[in-house]
């Protein structure tokens, strides 16, 4: 049964507050979840009052901001800095992205900015993703064929073939679209969610691949796969603007017609 | 050793989407549906359990309040009508780009309301 109130040690409590040095003219307010390991206290949100004037663009600029200025012990994932690693996802105004495609601007009022939702956290912004992990572990997401390889040569795809890809390949495993879905949030210990169903479609669609039938073998079950009730949240979300709705529905369809 | 870890907050925080208010408004009008047959049903029994019955199923049918939840039950059979044909063509394939999706959940939203409007309109006047 789902829970939907948060566990008494997760309850969230007021933190501390920092404020801009008082030449700033355009201060922008971000509250920011925190929690560590090392104390005994509840989470809370701090109040961080930065000078936008003295500032990048992007959610992950004023991040490292308050990092290197107001608080050194805050905690995030963070590395390509322009969307391609999926190491910044978090849950930012409400919706889940990438902190470094987020620009400030689009933020009315205060950010706010949590990790990703629903999962247990490690420090901070930082959120395990061990069991998101050990279920894309378990779609085997790899090139599974029968034949070898044309020698010192790559294996062919017609351009159709290759088109079917487009719109899996660029996902970059951020886990935003899986941590925006409330049946995953009820239900990730056995539903697969839509990041990892759309990296299982990525391999059902791949006409290089030979193990299509053990792969949707794999995935017909009542709750790895059927737990989508198509709300589209997880499309709504993904800061790469991919649909795994449709993948997982793509998934659906191969099952009923084969 | 290890202290348990906490869990990051999610319906305290989540904005609520489109996506996520229509479909969760498909299971809530599904649940009004089910107990609103269940009273359509003792309507009917009580038509042939006879005049007295169905007087007193009438009376509380037409009572303000019964008419309130009569209309509760017509907008849910309208929306959970209308949004379930838009479930059938995402399970055949159609609509599932995101404008679509969008597009479609608005549409639902205003034929509920149409429909709803016009079964009221044709029952009162």
């Amino acid at each position: 049964m789902a829970e939907f109130a948060l566990p008494a040690n997760s309850k969230m409590t007021k933190g501390q507050s920092h404020s801009a040095p008082a030449s700033a003219k355009n201060v922008k307010t971000f509250q920011i979840y925190r929690w560590s390991p090392d104390d005994d206290a509840n989470p809370r949100v701090d109040v961080f009052n930065i000078d936008l004037d003295a500032c990048g663009p992007m959610v992950l600029d004023a991040l490292i901001k308050i990092k290197s200025e107001q608080d050194s012990s805050l905690t995030f994932r963070r590395s390509c800095r322009e969307g391609i690693c999926g190491s910044c996802s978090m849950n930012i105004d409400g919706t889940n992205t990438l902190a470094c495609l987020k620009s400030i601007d689009e933020v009315k009022g205060d950010v706010k900015i949590f990790p990703l939702p629903h999962m247990p956290v490690v420090k901070d912004l930082v959120p395990d993703l061990s069991n998101a992990y050990r279920q894309l572990t378990s779609i085997e997401p790899w090139l599974k064929s029968d034949k070898v390889a044309p020698k010192g040569e790559e294996r062919r795809q017609s351009p159709e073939e290759r088109e079917k890809l487009d719109g899996l390949w660029e996902c970059v495993l951020c886990f935003s679209c899986s941590t925006a879905c409330p049946s995953y949030w009820w239900n990730s210990d056995e539903y697969l969610g839509p990041a990892v169903l759309l990296q299982a479609y990525r391999w059902v669609a791949d006409s290089r691949d030979d193990h299509t039938s053990e792969r949707l073998d794999a995935l017909d079950d009542s709750f790895a796969l059927y737990r989508c009730h198509t709300i589209m949240n997880c499309a709504k979300t993904c800061p790469k603007g991919l649909n795994p709705g449709k993948a997982i529905a793509s998934i659906k369809s191969e099952l009923a017609s084969r | 050793m290890a202290k348990p870890r906490p869990l990051s907050p999610h319906l305290q925080v989540y904005r609520p989407q489109l996506t996520s208010v229509l479909s969760i408004t498909h299971r809530a009008s599904g649940v009004v549906l089910t107990t609103g047959t269940i009273t359509l049903a003792l309507w009917l029994t009580s038509v042939a359990r006879g005049p007295e019955a169905f007087a007193v199923m009438a009376s509380v049918v037409g009572h303000p309040l019964g008419q309130f939840v009569l209309f509760g039950y017509t907008v849910a059979l309208f929306y959970h009508g209308t949004n379930g044909i838009r479930h059938l063509s995402w399970d055949l394939g159609f609509g599932l780009t995101l404008p679509e999706v969008y597009r479609s959940g608005y549409f639902v939203l205003g034929a509920t309301c149409v429909l709803t409007a016009l079964l009221w309109f044709s029952v009162w006047f």
